[in-house]
C-alpha cells in the first residue's frame, strides 16, 4: 500500500483499502473558515446539536480578518458564539492569520493524520507527511455531527523532482512547471507524491509550497515522505512524534510517475487566465506591474519576506508600483520582524497587511481594478481571482514579485540573487 | 430517480472555475436566493437574466476547479440548474453538489454535441443524453449507488436526517 493509503486505511480502522475503493473515515483534524457559515447552517439543517469532538476542530477568521463589511462581522460573531457555545476552544481569531500557516506554526499536524479543513489548499499538510484534503462546507457538517467523512481512495502519482536549482529559482517555479506540463486538470481525484533528491536540498517552507500548488492540478492530497528535515522542523514546533506517520510499502505501483529536471531551469510565470498557462519569465520581461503581492498560504511565509527583504534591502520600490505584503501568520510576522525583514521591507516603501488572506481572494485589502497588472506569490490568477475580472494577474515565485516590485516591470530575479545558497 | 428530464442547455468552455462560477466578493452571502443572483457572473453576465429553473449547463474538463466554495454549488442549483455535463468536474465541487442534491453527469465530449440554447434529455439513472434539437446522441458515465443513493434523498442533509431519525422536511 502507498503511504496515503495506510493513513486512509488507519483512519477507516481497516488493515488494508484499495484504490478506488469508498471508505468511512474519522477525521483526526477539521478546520473551519471564515468563508463557510454553511457549515453552522447544514449542521444545524441536518438535526446537529452538539460536535461529535470539539477538540479536534478548529476554528479560523481568516479570509475576512478584519471583517470589512457588516455582512463579514456578523458571520464572524456566529462563529465565535458557536466555539463558545460548543467547547471549541481552537478558534483562531483574526490576529492569528491563514489557516495552513496556523495549524504549522502551532504544530497541530503530525505525520500519518487525516486532516481535512473548507479550503481546497489542505492539500499543503503533505510536506508534513499527513492527508490533507478540502471539502466543502456541509461535508465539514457532517464531520462535526459524526466525526466521520466517506473518502474515496486515490490514485497516486509520483512527480520525480531532480537536478540543482539556479539563482532566482525556487520551489516555486518547480511546481509551476509541473502544472504548467501536466496541466490544471492532470491530478483530479489523485493523490500526488512529490520525491526525488531535489526535495533533500529543500526546507519545509519549499515543500509547503509544491504540496499546496498540487491543488492547481486538481489533486486530492499530496505526500512528502517524511525525513529528517521534516521532523526537525517538527519538533521544534514541539510535536509530539510517538508516532513517526507510515512509509509506502516497496513494489507499490504508482498510477503514474513523472521525472522533471530542474536543472537550468528559469523562473516560470503563470499567465493570466489560468494555472497551467506558464512561461519561462524571460519572455515577459519588461510588462510594467501596478500591483506586487507577496504573501498568502502559497508565498506568505519567512523565507519569502526573506528572500524579498534581501532583493529590496536599502532601495525602494519603483513609483509606479505598489508592494502589498501580509505575512502569512502571527508567528510569520513575529518572525520575520526579529529577523529585521519587516523594518526593510517597510523602509522599502512596501504596504503591509494584517496575516490574513487579504486580498487572494479578491474580497479586500489590496483588490486589482480593471486594465491592471499584478504579480503575485500566490496560487490563481482566474479571471476576477484579486478583482476586477479586466485585470491581469501572474502567478510567480516570491523573489520574482520583489524583483518586480523594484524595477516596475517582470524582472528576472537572479541578477539580486547571486549567493543564494548562503541564505536558504 | 426515474425517467427522463429535459431543459435547455448554456454551453461552456474548459477550467470553469469556482471564482467564475461564483465570484469570491459575494462569499460572505448565504441566503441561497441572494447566492443565486450572481450564478456563472464571471464567465457569463446574461447567464442570471436567462436561466429558468429546469436548465441546464453543459461545459469541457474539470468544471469547477479552485476554491471549495460551496457557494459555486449552491449559486447553481438555486438558480434551477437541474442538472451538470462535463467532460469531468473537479473533486470538491463534485462533492458539494452531490450532497446538495445537484446532480453532475461525467460525458466526455458533451460540449462538441451541444449548443446553447438546444433542448436536452437526460436519463440520470441510465446516463443517455439525447440532443432533442439537433438529434445528437451521448452516454454519460453511470452514478456511483453511493451518489446515487445521496441524490435519491434529495442530497445529503435530507439523507442524515433520515439516518438519525428526524423529520426530513424542516
Ligand atoms: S491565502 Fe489564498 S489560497 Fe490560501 S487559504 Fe487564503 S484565500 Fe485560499
Amino acid at each position: 500500500m502507498h503511504a496515503v493509503e495506510k493513513i486512509l486505511a488507519r483512519a477507516a480502522g481497516r488493515e488494508e483499502v484499495t484504490t478506488g475503493e469508498i471508505v468511512n473515515c474519522t477525521v483526526d483534524l477539521a478546520g473551519i473558515n471564515d468563508l463557510y457559515l454553511q457549515t453552522l447552517r447544514s449542521f444545524a439543517e441536518m438535526g446537529g446539536q452538539k460536535v461529535y469532538d470539539p477538540g479536534k476542530v478548529v476554528m479560523f477568521l481568516d479570509h475576512f480578518a478584519p471583517a470589512s463589511t457588516i455582512t463579514q462581522a456578523d458571520n464572524q460573531k456566529q462563529f465565535r458564539t458557536f466555539c463558545r457555545e460548543q467547547g471549541i476552544d481552537l478558534l483562531m481569531d483574526i490576529d492569528q492569520g491563514v489557516c495552513h500557516q496556523v495549524l504549522t506554526d502551532k504544530g497541530l499536524v503530525r505525520p500519518g493524520m487525516l486532516v481535512v479543513v473548507t479550503d481546497s489548499h489542505t492539500t499543503t499538510h503533505g510536506a508534513f507527511g499527513a492527508f490533507g484534503t478540502g471539502v466543502g462546507a456541509t461535508d465539514l457538517a457532517i464531520i462535526l455531527m459524526t466525526g466521520q467523512l466517506w473518502f474515496r481512495v486515490p490514485e497516486v502519482i509520483r512527480i520525480n523532482l531532480k537536478g540543482t536549482l539556479g539563482p532566482g529559482v525556487y520551489a516555486k517555479d518547480v511546481i509551476l512547471k509541473v502544472i504548467g506540463t501536466l496541466g490544471a486538470d492532470y491530478g483530479v481525484y489523485r493523490a500526488v507524491e512529490l520525491a526525488g533528491p531535489l526535495l533533500e536540498g529543500l526546507g519545509v517552507s519549499e515543500r509547503m509550497t509544491l504540496c499546496n500548488m498540487t491543488t492547481e492540478m486538481g489533486a486530492k492530497t499530496a505526500y512528502i515522505q517524511p525525513d529528517q528535515v521534516t521532523f526537525d522542523f517538527l519538533q521544534n514546533k514541539k510535536v509530539n512524534l510517538e508516532s513517526p506517520g507510515v512509509t509506502t510499502d516497496p513494489g507499490y505501483r504508482y498510477t503514474a510517475e513523472h521525472t522533471f529536471d530542474v536543472t537550468g531551469l528559469k523562473p516560470q510565470l503563470a499567465v493570466p487566465h489560468s494555472v497551467d498557462n506558464v512561461s519561462d519569465i524571460t519572455a515577459y520581461l519588461g510588462r510594467p506591474i501596478d500591483q506586487a503581492y507577496l504573501g498568502t498560504c502559497t508565498g506568505g511565509r519567512v523565507e519569502d519576506l526573506a528572500v524579498a527583504a534581501r532583493i529590496l534591502k536599502g532601495k525602494h520600490v519603483h513609483p509606479g508600483t505598489r508592494f502589498v505584503v501580509v505575512p502569512a501568520s502571527k508567528g510569520v510576522f513575529l518572525e520575520a520582524m526579529a529577523k529585521g525583514y519587516i523594518q526593510t521591507l517597510v523602509s522599502a516603501g512596501a504596504t503591509f497587511v494584517t496575516p490574513s488572506c487579504a486580498a487572494c481572494l479578491g474580497t479586500h485589502q489590496g483588490i486589482l481594478a480593471a486594465g491592471e497588472t499584478c504579480i503575485t506569490a500566490s496560487s490563481r490568477n482566474f479571471p476576477g481571482r484579486m478583482g476586477d475580472a479586466g485585470a491581469e494577474i501572474f502567478v510567480a515565485s516570491p523573489a520574482s514579485v520583489a524583483a518586480a516590485a523594484l524595477e516596475g516591470k517582470i524582472a528576472d530575479p537572479a541578477q539580486y540573487l547571486g549567493q543564494k545558497e548562503a541564505e536558504r | 430517480m426515474k425517467g427522463a428530464i429535459s431543459g435547455t442547455a448554456f454551453v461552456y468552455g474548459a477550467n470553469v472555475d469556482t471564482d467564475q462560477i461564483y465570484p469570491g466578493g459575494y462569499l460572505d452571502l448565504t441566503d441561497p436566493e441572494l447566492v443565486a443572483r450572481h450564478a456563472m457572473e464571471r464567465v457569463d453576465p446574461d447567464f442570471v437574466k436567462e436561466v429558468k429553473p429546469g436548465d441546464m449547463i453543459v461545459a469541457g474538463a474539470n468544471f469547477g476547479c479552485g476554491s471549495s466554495r460551496e457557494h459555486a454549488a449552491v449559486t447553481l442549483k438555486a438558480a434551477g440548474i437541474a442538472v451538470v455535463l462535463a467532460d469531468s468536474f473537479a473533486r470538491i465541487f463534485y462533492r458539494n453538489a452531490i450532497n446538495l442534491g445537484l446532480p453532475l453527469l461525467v460525458c466526455t465530449g458533451i460540449a462538441r454535441l451541444v449548443k446553447r440554447g438546444d433542448l436536452l434529455s437526460v436519463d440520470l439513472a441510465t446516463g443517455a443524453v439525447i440532443n432533442r434539437t439537433s438529434g445528437a446522441t451521448a452516454t454519460a458515465e453511470p452514478l456511483s449507488a453511493y451518489v446515487m443513493a445521496i441524490l435519491e434523498s434529495g442530497g445529503v442533509k435530507p439523507m442524515i436526517r433520515k439516518q438519525r431519525g428526524l423529520p426530513v422536511e424542516g
